[in-house]
Parts: C-alpha cells; sequence; structure tokens
C-alpha cells in the first residue's frame, strides 16, 4: 500500500518535470503568467470576457494578452498571421482562442490552419468527460483522444492526374508518428492514464498505417508503465457507440482523429461542452473551444462558456495550476448539475452573463 | 428472366435450337450474350432499353441491380460459392448450410478455402474464379496478418475491386428484442467499394515519408450515386445524403459531392442533402433518427457503417452485401474475423443467416428468404433467446435450432430437426 502511493508520488514528481523541459514548474505557481487570448469571431468575445471573469472569481494567476488573428499577406506574399500576436504567442507560450470563422473564397487558407501551422501544432487533445447533468445516452464516458494535427490525409496534396480522376495523397512519416506516439504515452503518465490504444487501418493501408503502428509500438518500449494495446478503426467506432467506457487514451493519424474525436465529442454532448488542446513543438500550446461562431446568437448574451471554459481549464492543468482548474471545473460542473441556472444549449434560459456570474459565485463559496 | 424472352423471337436459327434444348433461364441469357456479338452494338443497346423499362416492372429484389445477369442454375438447383474465411467464419456459414439443409433450400454450395496464412495469391484467385463461375458468393471475412510484408494486400479487398463489386449495401434497422441507447433507427448505407481510401497504392519514397493514394474518379462516384438514388427511389426512401470532407479534401470528395448532386438533379422526388463526416458521426450517436439513405466514399462508409451497427445493437446483427454490376457477394456487414469468440459456440448467427436471406432473395428464392428471415427475428423478437453478445445466455447452436423450429412450426416442407 505505501509502496504504491510512493510510486505514484514519484512517477507525479518525474511527470511534473518531465512535462515542460523549457520552463520550470516553479514560475507558474508562483508569479502572474501571461497567455495570449485571441477572442475571435461572433460570440467570441463574450466568452473569452466570461472566462476572465470567472478566472478573477478565482483569483488564478493569470494576466491576459488579447490579440486578434487575422490573416494578413506578409513580405513574399506568403500569407501569414499578424507578427503581434506570433510576438505574444512565443513569448508566453500558452494560448487560449475562441472559435474563427473560416470565410470562403477568402483567398487565404482557414486561420485555424495558419496557426497550426505558425506553430507547429502537431497534437490535438481532446478530453471528453461526462458531464452530470447534461443528460445524453452515455453516461461515464472518460476518454481522450490524441490526434496528429499536421499530416496524413489532411496534408492537403491533391491533384487531378486526368479529366475524372483525382487523387488525393495521406503521408504518413516517421518523425511526426513518433513524435505523435511520445506525446500520447507522456501525457498518459502524466495524467494518471492507465493504457494507450493506437488506432489505425494497417489491414487496408499497409505501408502508412504500418508505419504509424510500428512508431507506436517502439516508443511503448520506454513506456513499460501505459498499457499499449491497438485497434482497428472500424473496430473502435463499433465498440465505442456500444460501451465507451472500455477506451483511455487513443492515439491516431489526422483523418480517424478527426472523426473519432468528433465521435466522442457527441458521446458527451456536443461540442459545446468539450475542450480541446493543440500542443506544438518548443513548449507552445494553444487551447481551444471547438465549436463554431455561431453568428446568429453573436452579441445576444445567449452564448454557452462551457467550452472555452474547459479548455481554459486544461490549459491551467497544463500549466501546473491544478488546484484553480480543480476549482473552476467543481464550480462549472455543479453549476450545470444543478440545472437552476443554466443557458438555452443546455436546456435552460438564462443569459450567458448569468450563468458566469452562477460560476463565480460558486466559485467564490468553495473558497 | 423477361429480358432474353422478349429478346428470343429475333430470328436467328441457331439460337431457337438452343432455346429449344435449355429452358433454364441462365442458359437463355447465356444465348443472348452469345447473339450480341453477332447484331452487334444494336442489340446491346436494345438490352439496354428493355432492361431499364422491365425493371420498373419488377417489383421485387431490383437493389440488386437490374444488369446482374441470374446466377448459374442447373436443374433448379442453384451454385453458391462458400468462402469460410477466419475466425467465426467458418462455424456460422457451418450453420447457414444446416439451415439451408433443414428447409430444403435449393442451393449448393461450392466452397473454397482462403489460406490467409500464405503469401500467394492462388487460393483469393480460386475463391474468384469460382465466383465468377456461380455469379453469387456467402462469405467470412479472411484475415490480413500484419507479419506478412506489405505487399500482400488484403484478401478481401482484392476479392471486391477483382469482380468490381462497387456497391456495399447495409440495412441498419433498430429490432425490438435488442436493448440499444437509441429507438427507430432505419437507415440504409451505400458504401462505395472499390476505391477511395483502399485503392492498396502506397510507397515510401524516402525511408521514413509514405504516401498512401487515394483515388476517386468521376466514373465510379456518379455509378454508386446512381446506385443510392434508384435504391432510394425503389424501397420508397425520401432523402439521401451524401457524406463527405470535402471542405479539407476539395478536390477529392468535392469531386464525388459534385457528382452526387448531378445524380441528384435526375431525381427531383427525392431530398438529396450533405453533410461532413466528423458532424454525421456527432449526429449518430445523438439523433440517429434524422438519417434515411447516406452514400459516401470507401473509408466514411467503413466508419459510419460500423458506428451504426454499434447503434442497432452490435456485429452479430446487421448483414451486408456487395454488388457489383455481374456477381454479388454477402457477408456480415461489419466484416469482423472474431478470433477471439471463435470456436466458442457464443457467435451471433444473426447477421450470417440474415446475410444468406439476402443472398436468397438475389436468387429470387423469395419464400425460402422470408421464412428464415420470419423465424430469425421471431427467435430475437419473440422467443428472446440472445446470445452473448446483445446480453443474453444462449449459444449459437441454441439460437440456430430455435430458427429450425420456428421454420418447421410455419409448415413448411422440412427435414428431420
Amino acid at each position: 500500500m505505501a509502496g504504491c502511493a510512493w510510486r505514484s508520488m514519484l512517477s507525479q514528481v518525474v511527470g511534473g518535470a518531465m512535462r515542460r523541459p523549457a520552463l520550470s514548474s516553479a514560475s507558474f505557481s508562483r508569479g502572474m503568467q501571461t497567455v495570449t487570448l485571441i477572442p475571435g469571431d461572433g460570440i467570441g468575445p463574450e466568452i473569452s470576457s466570461s472566462v476572465m471573469k470567472i478566472f478573477e472569481a478565482a483569483n488564478a494567476p493569470i494576466s491576459w494578452e488579447e490579440r486578434n488573428v487575422t490573416a494578413i499577406k506578409g513580405p513574399g506574399g506568403k500569407w501569414m498571421i499578424p507578427p503581434d500576436a506570433k510576438e505574444s504567442m512565443d513569448k508566453s507560450k500558452i494560448g487560449l482562442k475562441g472559435p474563427l470563422k473560416t470565410p470562403i473564397a477568402a483567398g487565404h487558407p482557414s486561420m485555424n490552419l495558419l496557426l497550426r501551422k505558425t506553430f507547429d501544432l502537431y497534437a490535438n487533445v481532446r478530453p471528453c468527460v461526462s458531464i452530470e447533468g447534461y443528460k445524453t445516452p452515455y453516461t461515464d464516458v472518460d476518454l481522450v483522444t490524441i490526434r496528429e494535427n499536421t499530416e496524413g490525409e489532411y496534408s492537403g496534396i491533391e491533384h487531378v492526374i486526368v479529366e475524372g480522376v483525382v487523387q488525393s495523397i495521406k503521408l504518413i512519416t516517421e518523425d511526426a508518428s513518433r513524435r505523435i506516439a511520445e506525446y500520447a504515452f507522456e501525457y498518459a503518465r502524466n495524467n494518471q492514464r492507465s493504457s494507450v490504444t493506437a488506432v489505425h487501418k494497417a489491414n487496408i493501408m499497409r505501408m502508412s498505417d504500418g508505419l504509424f503502428l510500428r512508431k507506436c509500438r517502439e516508443v511503448a518500449e520506454n513506456f513499460k508503465d501505459v498499457r499499449f494495446t491497438e485497434m482497428y478503426l472500424d473496430t473502435v467506432c463499433l465498440n465505442m457507440v456500444q460501451d465507451p467506457t472500455q477506451f483511455d487514451v487513443l492515439v491516431m493519424p489526422n483523418l480517424y482523429g478527426d472523426i473519432l474525436s468528433d465521435l466522442c465529442a457527441g458521446l458527451i454532448g456536443g461540442l459545446g461542452v468539450t475542450p480541446s488542446g493543440n500542443i506544438g513543438a518548443n513548449g507552445v500550446a494553444i487551447f481551444e473551444s471547438v465549436h463554431g461562431t455561431a453568428p446568429d446568437i453573436a452579441g445576444l448574451d445567449m452564448a454557452n462558456p462551457t467550452a472555452l471554459l474547459l479548455s481554459a481549464v486544461m490549459m491551467l492543468r497544463h500549466m501546473g495550476l491544478h488546484d484553480h482548474g480543480n476549482k473552476i471545473q467543481t464550480a462549472c460542473f455543479d453549476t450545470i448539475r444543478d440545472k437552476k441556472v443554466l443557458t438555452k444549449d443546455l436546456g435552460g434560459n438564462s443569459k450567458c452573463s448569468e450563468f458566469t456570474a452562477e460560476i463565480c459565485r460558486r466559485i467564490q463559496d468553495l473558497d | 428472366m423477361e429480358l432474353s424472352r422478349e429478346l428470343s423471337p429475333a430470328p436467328c436459327a441457331r439460337s431457337d435450337r438452343f432455346l429449344i434444348k435449355m429452358a433454364s433461364h441462365g442458359a437463355a441469357l447465356s444465348v443472348s450474350k452469345m447473339i450480341s456479338p453477332f447484331w452487334g452494338g444494336r442489340l446491346g443497346n436494345t438490352m439496354k432499353v428493355f432492361g431499364t423499362t422491365l425493371t420498373s416492372h419488377r417489383n421485387k429484389s431490383l437493389h440488386t441491380g437490374e444488369n446482374i445477369p441470374p446466377p448459374a442454375k442447373y436443374g433448379g438447383r442453384h451454385t453458391v460459392t462458400l468462402i469460410p474465411g477466419d475466425g467465426i467464419g467458418p462455424e456460422l456459414l457451418n450453420h447457414v448450410r444446416e439451415v439451408f439443409r433443414f428447409s430444403c433450400v435449393p442451393v449448393d454450395f461450392e466452397v473454397v478455402h482462403v489460406n490467409s496464412d500464405v503469401q500467394t495469391e492462388e487460393d483469393i484467385n480460386n475463391a474468384i474464379t469460382a465466383i465468377r463461375r456461380n455469379g453469387v458468393a456467402l462469405k467470412g471475412n479472411i484475415e490480413t496478418k500484419h507479419t506478412m510484408p506489405p505487399s500482400v494486400k488484403s484478401r478481401n479487398n482484392l476479392l471486391r475491386t477483382s469482380l468490381d463489386l462497387y456497391a456495399n449495401v447495409m440495412h441498419c434497422q433498430s429490432l425490438p428484442g435488442v436493448q440499444t441507447r437509441h429507438k427507430n433507427i432505419d437507415i440504409m448505407i451505400i458504401r462505395e467499394n472499390t476505391e477511395g481510401e483502399y485503392s492498396s497504392l502506397e510507397h515510401e519514397s524516402v525511408s521514413g515519408v509514405v504516401e498512401s493514394l487515394k483515388i476517386i474518379t468521376r466514373n465510379n462516384s456518379l455509378r454508386i450515386a446512381d446506385y443510392a438514388f434508384r435504391l432510394a427511389r425503389e424501397k420508397g426512401r425520401r432523402r439521401v445524403t451524401a457524406v463527405h470532407k470535402a471542405n479539407i479534401m476539395k478536390l477529392g470528395d468535392g469531386l464525388f459531392l459534385q457528382c452526387c448532386r448531378e445524380v441528384a438533379s435526375g431525381y427531383p422526388d427525392i431530398t438529396f442533402d450533405s453533410m461532413i463526416v466528423d458532424n454525421t458521426t456527432m449526429q449518430l450517436v445523438s439523433k440517429p433518427q434524422q438519417f434515411d439513405v447516406m452514400v459516401m466514399p470507401n473509408l466514411y462508409g467503413n466508419v459510419v457503417s460500423n458506428v451504426c451497427a454499434g447503434l442497432v445493437g452490435g456485429p452479430g446483427l446487421v448483414p451486408g452485401a456487395n454488388y457489383g454490376r455481374d456477381y454479388a457477394v454477402f457477408e456480415t456487414a461489419t466484416r469482423n474475423t472474431g478470433k477471439s469468440i471463435a470456436g466458442r459456440n457464443i457467435a451471433n448467427p444473426t447477421a450470417m443467416l440474415l446475410a444468406s436471406c439476402m443472398m436468397l432473395d438475389h436468387l429470387q428464392l423469395y419464400d425460402h428468404a422470408s421464412s428464415i428471415r420470419n423465424a430469425v427475428l421471431t427467435t430475437m423478437n419473440e422467443t428472446r433467446l440472445h446470445t452473448a453478445d446483445i446480453g443474453g445466455q444462449g449459444t449459437t447452436s441454441e439460437v440456430v435450432q430455435s430458427v429450425m423450429r420456428v421454420i418447421q412450426s410455419k409448415g413448411q416442407l422440412t427435414s428431420e430437426l
């Protein structure tokens, strides 16, 4: 018994030190930490201000630096994000982003894609936990999907070979696969998750998914404390809708990750309550809400800030501020469970500001 | 087949003598195939015209496609290729044979074994030849071993592409006897079966960098969209949804979507809409009742069909069919090998039995198909004898025995129990 406790404490300490080799955890717990805030479009500004209010109520040591991202043409004609946003992010390393609209036929790639390319955000992490109080047909969901975010089927390499025949290239590289596998195992270790499952279709895509799988197996050798399994994509889908409790951490290439992470979001209630984080090279991490900009309710104080709030909680945990993170999450879940003050999409008819105020009140009660 | 009967009055002395000799439909069509080289393109067009007008008069089994010729039939008995496969395939197909023998179904099985341990393609080529000969097959899933080098392709995929079985059709329906989280699901999924991500075209350009090609062609997209709309119309369905990811794969899925739209314009009575695949899976787990007929490329079909199978109760319940222009192969919808439950008498025989009923419908043995199907559904919904995968305690043999008892009780001709 005591041996177990000592071992888990040791792994937590070791895990904490291993989490971000560049920055020490000490700086997070003492002084104010700067976070780049990108409010976004549509309901973005409202939910961002909700989050800022809640963080203030919780006395979280975060100082926000607001920046806007709109695509601008840099020297050489390449589209890029504004230099002050890039500078701020490079300095603070942590970002929180609201929904950005992707204009069709604007001539530039989507903002999300630009951010991804600029900061090499290679891992998309989505923890899906059932929210007590928001009923879905699935209860007790507690899994994390980790999706490779740079290559795979979304490499964007497509061409028309001859009239009527289109070829789309799925790219799998050794480096990217190893990187994402390493991140997945480290995440599992740091967050006390017991198993990692690689999702693939190596029976059909023998070489590409075969390479991905091989790298996962190699990395698993270095993480013997985490159980490693492999499962076909179709088996995962089949079992996920029947019994999602059998899954823990899932790691997979880009397309499967896209589909599965949205599937899991649907299990817990949709994109309005799902947090998401993007981990990049050089210690950069941007946490975001994945829902749309909802232009029809923008400015009407009807938005639900839960997704952005839970992403912000994920951010606090990433920074080592577990106490504040837990406090805010508990307050948020308690509010939803109570069902007295809920926004329209959660089944109530309160305003966003009322929902925010209720959470702030609970935080203060918790202190 | 009415097709060749319409054409037989056309004067050709040699063909008349043939028609007098052989009375069976299959032979007549093979004769009309012999006629075509003599009559050239004219007859070919005539056949197409007759084909389309006649199909509108037929009221059954049109979902098999209007151009599939009837399979081999000699002396009133059909021959069907049987590929046992691996895992639970052999035992389930044995049960199918047992039920067929019991109900005196006029079907003989030509068994072709495919060994998944060898690297040569001899076995699978034998199987393909047998299917070409017989026209219809019933198969279990053939395992693809990862320990083999990447040049050894998936046998199942090879079979589908060689025979050009371009449409995979799966009908997911909530069964009243099975406990599930969602009720009232009734979705038909039509999945392109030959190209897309499953083209098996991969190469390693530089060590550590692998490319896999996803091919989308206009012809195949039009073909599958046309199949989907025809099926929807024939089954009286109101809505077809195309599932895609054209916001990211603009050219590939964009072409697929465009082809679907083109075909949709020819069916104004059917509503057509499209949905991005990740949103589709999210909607499927929250509100699956909104979907009617869905059409999609290969990989999304794999995901969506497995999600839907899970929603209605699992892999043991849903049958699947692969249709091509000339051949049809029937199997379970989710194509599982079921290695972990093989040989333990706990596998659910429902999916395979229902697949064999789909095969009987294709062979136009409608009475036998209905009798077996009703027996299976009675066992499932009324007797409630369930196997472990749907929460019961019955064994496979108990379920099969119950099915046979129900068939006997309906008063049809059967052999001893």
